[in-house]
């Protein structure tokens, strides 16, 4: 993890470097005069070799110090914590709304497997992952928030009850429907490998009825690789709604760097980067202590 | 002995062809593919869409089968166009000398107004631009853009799955940490940080316009699946008798690697191929959407839906059904032909 953390900051480092554009000219605008130039590179380090640089990239990111924005002169830390909270609002509700919908529903075609019901659904799945999620957003809020009125079409406040019963519901609904289709898809092949094992065939062998077969021996079997794949999807939580921030108008961590990456402010964009990197590779790590728990077979090195 | 068995060993690919053509998704879904590529063809040669930034319809015109709906957008142009009366300001006006100057220009130039459809096929977007013509100029930018980037991805993830795989130990130390390095940023976010640097970064001339931008961002970005699967094939295949048998005979290792082994893994490489095109039309249409993807002056689906988000509003509902469908049409099709192929592909159905 060390390594591959160096990595990261390695990575983010030279991208910026090499590629970015310089600081010093981004901060000072298009009239500017040598001497302001020169002291916004002081400032920065900017005159410093770049092994120099790196070590104070390496020391702001230890210390939790990135410093302000550019454009906002906002605390990036302060950021991180008051944009996160409304990600986590809708993200955290997306994710147990999918896993509570997908399951069942994958387990349902896959008892029903090669029946018409079966290619149906997998036929409407593959048309519907086909379809933007951007247009299920537009189509979404302009018929369930502007025609029909049923929620608000954007919006925020600072009360959480009041965001996760008013303004989340309509982000949630909409991307936990798009989730649907290919969590569906992905989990009725688990569910399909399992029904295939030899410990299937014996729980036929003994007389035990389909139905108890599926809930008792083949669901358990299945929610491994299920498991692996929802905690595949936990980092998204931080970053992975930017689309319904934008489009909804809240106020979180997503739609922060999308606006960064509109006014090229460097500091969120790494800060961003690295520490979400950094938490992407924590829950892995939990994911792997996780699997040993639930799966005896499985054993870390 | 009257029965005869085809022994006949037939090439791999004939036999691909055979597998597919007996599987009727499989054709239905290539015929749409293929319809998709021609139509991208002729709109490269300029024979389809070639107009499409031309202004041939009243803004948001009607389509044709929705003619007698009432279009207040394109009256209310016509009307301020016609009650042009200026007020007298010349004398607070600081650029009242140079007006005369301006009118002797102004008449020098000779302007044609157009003839301006009140219909067009599919309706017309907010300047009169054809919506349909727009869809299959999309087509073909955001199609691009995704072959173009899968096909830059699958280079980089075969070079370095086949270099990690075929050496291993330390080659494939090296190139194990750059892939968890890689994997372990949010892709999203490895995304917006490239966007953010090619924008505004000391290259960002370069990429000012054409397509490359969004190209290089989603190959750099979306290799390493590619490279984790030639990887594992690459580590199965290096010892197998074959290769082994090319050792012998004295093949250099670049010679095992691309010309022994590759044939071999290619199925795999193809699939996943086709996997990537679709996952980086759907990633350009978002990043186009956004703003970060292809540039103002191209047209590609994420633009015309960015386009057709305030147009709904307003009911102006054709472009999103347009590119909607054009979108969906094509990657429907492509999916179904990635299954066919993957079954056809599979040797243990063989």
């Amino acid at each position: 993890m060390v390594p591959t953390l160096a990595g990261v900051i390695l990575l983010v480092f030279l991208l910026f470097k090499f590629f970015g554009g310089d600081p010093s000219q981004i901060l000072a605008g298009q009239v500017a005069s040598q001497e302001q130039i020169d002291a916004i590179r002081r400032e920065l380090g900017l005159d410093q070799p770049w092994p120099v640089q790196l070590w104070i990239f390496v020391r702001e990111i230890v210390s939790f110090d990135f410093g302000k924005s550019w454009m906002t002169r906002e605390q990036v830390s302060s950021i991180f914590l008051t944009r996160l909270p409304a990600t986590l609002t809708i993200t955290i509700p997306i994710l147990l709304l999918e896993a509570a919908l997908a399951i069942p529903a994958a387990m349902l075609v896959a008892y029903y497997r090669g029946t018409l019901l079966d290619r149906t659904v997998m036929a409407i799945c593959v048309a519907a992952m086909s379809v933007s999620f951007l247009v299920y957003i537009i189509v979404g809020q302009y018929l369930l928030g502007f025609q029909l009125g049923w929620f608000p079409v954007q919006g925020w406040s600072d009360d959480f009850w009041r965001n996760l019963f008013t303004y989340a519901p309509l982000p949630v609904l909409l991307a936990a429907l798009v989730g649907l289709a290919p969590q569906t898809r992905l989990y009725r092949s688990f569910f399909l490998d399992e029904t295939k094992s030899d410990y299937v065939r014996t729980a036929r062998a003994k007389g035990l009825s389909e139905p108890a077969i599926m809930r008792k021996h083949v669901l358990r079997n299945a929610l491994v690789p299920v498991l692996t794949n929802v905690s595949l999807l936990v980092p998204g939580v931080f970053v992975g709604s930017f689309l319904l921030e934008i489009f909804f108008s809240i106020p979180g961590l997503g739609r922060e760097i999308y606006l960064a990456v509109n006014r090229s402010d460097y500091p969120v964009i790494q800060a961003v980067t690295v520490y979400l990197s950094v938490l992407t590779m924590l829950i892995n790590l939990a994911a792997d202590v996780l699997y040993t728990l639930v799966d005896p077979r499985i054993q870390l090195r | 002995m009257a029965a005869v068995l085809d022994v006949t060993p037939v090439n791999a690919w004939t036999a691909l062809r055979r597998r597919l053509q007996q599987d009727r998704v499989g054709t239905v879904s290539l015929g749409i593919v293929v319809a998709y590529l021609v139509m991208i063809l002729f709109a490269t040669a300029g024979w389809l869409a070639g107009g499409w930034s031309q202004e041939v319809g009243v803004p948001y015109a009607n389509p044709a089968f929705l003619g007698e709906r009432p279009n207040l957008e394109a009256a209310l142009g016509k009307r301020q166009a016609r009650s042009g009366v200026v007020p007298d300001l010349s004398a607070v006006d600081p650029l009242a000398p140079k007006y005369a100057e301006w009118e002797r220009r102004t008449g020098e130039l000779r302007m044609t107004e157009p003839e301006r459809a009140m219909t067009l096929p599919w309706g017309g977007d907010r300047w009169g631009r054809d919506v349909l013509d727009k869809a299959i100029k999309g087509s073909q930018v955001s199609i691009a853009v995704g072959v173009l980037a899968a096909l830059c991805a699958t280079c980089i993830g075969t070079l370095l799955g086949a270099f990690a795989g075929f050496y291993g130990r330390w080659v494939n130390d090296v190139l194990e940490w750059v892939y968890n390095v890689f994997t372990s940023i949010p892709s999203i976010l490895l995304i917006f940080s490239l966007a953010a640097v090619l924008r505004s970064g000391a290259f960002a001339h370069l990429f000012a316009s054409g397509i490359w931008t969004v190209v290089i961002i989603l190959a750099f970005t979306g290799w390493t699946g590619m490279y984790r699967l030639v990887r594992a094939e690459y580590m199965k295949h290096r010892s197998r008798e074959y290769v082994l048998a090319a050792q012998a005979i004295g093949a250099s290792a670049a010679s095992r690697m691309f010309v022994h082994i590759l044939p071999n893994v290619s199925h795999v490489i193809l699939v996943q191929l086709s996997l990537l095109v679709v996952a980086f039309i759907k990633v350009e249409v978002i990043l186009s959407f956004l703003g970060l993807g292809v540039p103002l002056d191209m047209v590609s689906w994420g633009t015309m839906l960015s386009e057709a988000q305030t147009e709904l509003v307003i009911g102006k509902w054709w472009q999103l059904a347009a590119a909607t469908v054009f979108m969906a049409i094509f990657l429907t099709a492509f999916s179904m032909l990635i299954d066919s192929l993957r079954d056809a592909l599979d040797p243990k159905l063989r």
